[in-house]
């Protein structure tokens, strides 16, 4: 069902047509291993394309992909895209393929990878062939070729994208993903998402109220949310395509919706039964069954990957502290151990972190903790508030939202706290960020 | 909440008696509860007794909020003073009915401020219903720390914005 659903999406974009060109030999070196934490960043030259027809419509449309596929490699982290005027490469006349590469011209500027790109725009129809090559090795290690509408550049040039960092590390990457998040940009806080980058900010409410907590499914079909358009914070789950929604409105607080992986199930504290428990709840919203029993509050679900597992904050202690539920024994262990306040837990893709906000020193901090307790490290230090912290799809980025600048503004950082910059400018403040986790369109 | 107040407006102008008649103020109330609605729906220029009867209706120490230490939904010495004289009014104001609103600071997390601040009305409640105040007279909602009565980001804003608020309908 949800596997047919994916597959209509992609066979949606047949327009955009990518083929490998020429065999390569794959070798299964991985060159990035994303768990390391002092990953080198490898020196990425990317060159302007070869422009086929040389118009210049045909450049300014070249020069654009270029910008994107730099911007894009470089929002990862992995690499140092090198300065293109330091470049001993006239594009318009070098070649594309291995065979009219000087690859000394390449080893000798530091880089260690190459993107070549020829480029075709006639009408509305754009071409181009993309090649990564190993400057070292002197060997093309990655070939396609797309051809597309001249809307669907940043789709396309977006695959390559995808296509380099499967190659170099081994998953599919983040740049399908879109973000959900929170803003007041219209004087209300609303729900919006924008991409993985922080492009097209979209906005998904007209609730005129107080709108918070946006959760994804994982097939990207559905943003769960909590709401007061009703008057009192109710739960929405709403269907992307059709605009339907459908209510989780009980008696007392509805909030914190976190769908489960893989699932149309989610998790969400309730609590009409007069204590703020964590209940299990279809898509629909209706209770299949409470999974905490405890009193004071229990609320933030996050489920690991493998749904097996649920990390919540809970007051028992005396004070906010991470605690983590097998779903299948009902065991519940505390997590965090320092520090007063520890709230927002978000488990990693990957499964083996979990990040999480504690207040240091009067400001919200974000941290990374091993699933299995040990070894808190804090990933922000900037005076003000960092909180709200949310994984890329492959575990590689966190979005979080940072007052450090004055207002509310959502940031991005690698897994590891370093690279901290913001995703996007917007007005009024930006909170609550959720990543998408599914690959989709 | 405008509209019930013009209701009650309305309904004194119809029966200025009530004016002089306090201690039987619930039961002619109570009684005239399903009001025709035209006369409600009549935006009367609002005479000169009316600041008067709004007044009788709610008085000011019933919309007095509590306070809360940080992070404690526990309710101080005072504020138990202050619910016992809220208490008292509603035994005596039958046909009233109380919205309790709990709220936080900006400091800490939104997730866990708005469990917090439904925690903190649903003591002064339990503490009412204690005092023999019907359960269902009284709804409680949380709005964690979206609605600060002072935005100033200090320990004076944030005494202030750790309270619950308390609404008066009839």
């Amino acid at each position: 069902m949800r596997l047919r659903k994916l597959l209509c999406g992609v066979s949606a974009l047949v327009c955009v047509v990518c083929m490998p060109i020429s065999s390569t030999a794959q070798d299964t070196t991985q060159y990035i291993d994303i768990r390391n934490p002092f990953l080198r960043k490898i020196p990425l030259a990317i060159p302007m394309f070869k422009n086929v027809n040389s118009g210049a419509g045909e450049a300014e449309y070249s020069r654009k992909a270029v910008e994107l596929m730099s911007g894009s490699l470089d929002f990862t982290g992995y690499f140092k895209i090198l300065d293109r005027s330091a470049f001993l490469f006239d594009p318009q006349k070098g070649g594309v393929s291995a065979t009219d590469i000087n690859f000394q011209n390449w080893t000798v500027v530091g880089a260690e990878l190459l993107i070549t790109g020829l480029f075709e725009q006639s009408g509305d129809t754009i071409q181009m062939e993309l090649r990564l090559f190993d400057t070292f090795k002197s060997r093309q290690v990655l070939g396609k070729r797309y051809a597309g509408s001249v809307s669907e550049l940043r789709k396309m040039v977006l695959r390559f994208c995808a296509e380099v960092i499967y190659y170099l590390t081994g998953n599919k990457g983040i740049f399908n993903s879109r973000i959900a998040f929170v803003s007041t940009g219209s004087g209300k806080k609303e729900i919006y998402t924008c991409d993985f980058d922080g492009a097209n900010p979209t906005r998904l409410t007209y609730n005129e109220s107080i709108s918070l907590f946006p959760a994804w499914a994982d097939d990207g079909q559905y943003v769960a949310y909590t709401s007061y358009k009703a008057g009192k914070p109710d739960i929405f789950i709403r269907n992307l395509n059709t605009k339907q929604e459908t209510t989780i409105a009980q008696t007392g607080i509805n909030i914190t919706p976190a769908w489960v992986p893989g699932k149309f199930e989610m998790a969400a504290t309730l609590s009409f039964s007069g204590n703020q428990e964590i209940y299990l709840l279809t898509g629909a919203g209706k209770v299949i069954k409470k999974l905490t029993s405890n009193r004071g509050s229990n609320v933030s679900p996050s489920w690991s990957p493998d749904g097996s597992k649920l990390a919540f904050v809970s007051d028992r202690s005396g004070s906010p502290q991470i605690y983590i539920l097998d779903v299948a024994t009902g065991n519940e262990s505390r997590l965090t151990f320092e520090g007063k306040y520890n709230t927002q837990p978000s488990w990693s893709p990957r499964g083996d972190k979990i990040a999480y906000t504690s207040q240091v020193n009067g400001f919200q901090q974000i941290f990374v903790i091993d699933a299995g307790g040990q070894s808190p490290m804090q990933l922000t230090r900037e005076t003000g508030g960092s909180e709200s912290a949310s994984w890329s799809p492959d575990g590689s980025l966190i979005v979080f939202s940072t007052n450090r600048e004055g207002p509310y503004r959502l940031y991005v950082m690698t897994a590891f706290g370093t690279d901290q910059r913001r995703l996007l400018l917007l007005n009024g403040e930006q909170t609550n960020p959720k990543w998408s986790q599914g690959v989709f369109n | 909440m405008q509209k019930k107040l013009w209701m009650v407006v309305a309904l004194l102008l119809v029966m200025p008696g009530l004016l002089f008649m306090v201690s039987c103020q619930k039961k002619v109330a109570a009684q005239a509860q399903p009001a025709p609605a035209p006369v409600a729906a009549k935006p009367a220029p609002a005479p000169a007794p009316a600041p008067a009867p709004a007044v009788m209706a709610a008085p000011a120490f019933m919309t007095e909020r509590i306070f809360f230490d940080f992070d404690k939904s526990a309710l101080k010495m005072e504020s138990q003073a202050l619910l016992k004289k809220k208490g008292e009014w509603l035994k005596a104001t039958a046909n009233a009915k109380l919205t309790i609103e709990g709220n936080t600071d900006e400091r800490g997390t939104a997730e866990y401020n708005m469990a917090l601040g439904e925690r903190r009305a649903q003591a002064a409640k339990k503490f009412l219903v204690d005092l023999g105040i019907d359960a269902k007279r009284i709804s409680t909602i949380s709005f964690g720390k979206e609605r600060p009565i002072d935005p100033a980001h200090n320990e004076a804003a944030w005494a202030k914005n750790r309270n619950d608020g308390f609404v008066v309908s009839f």
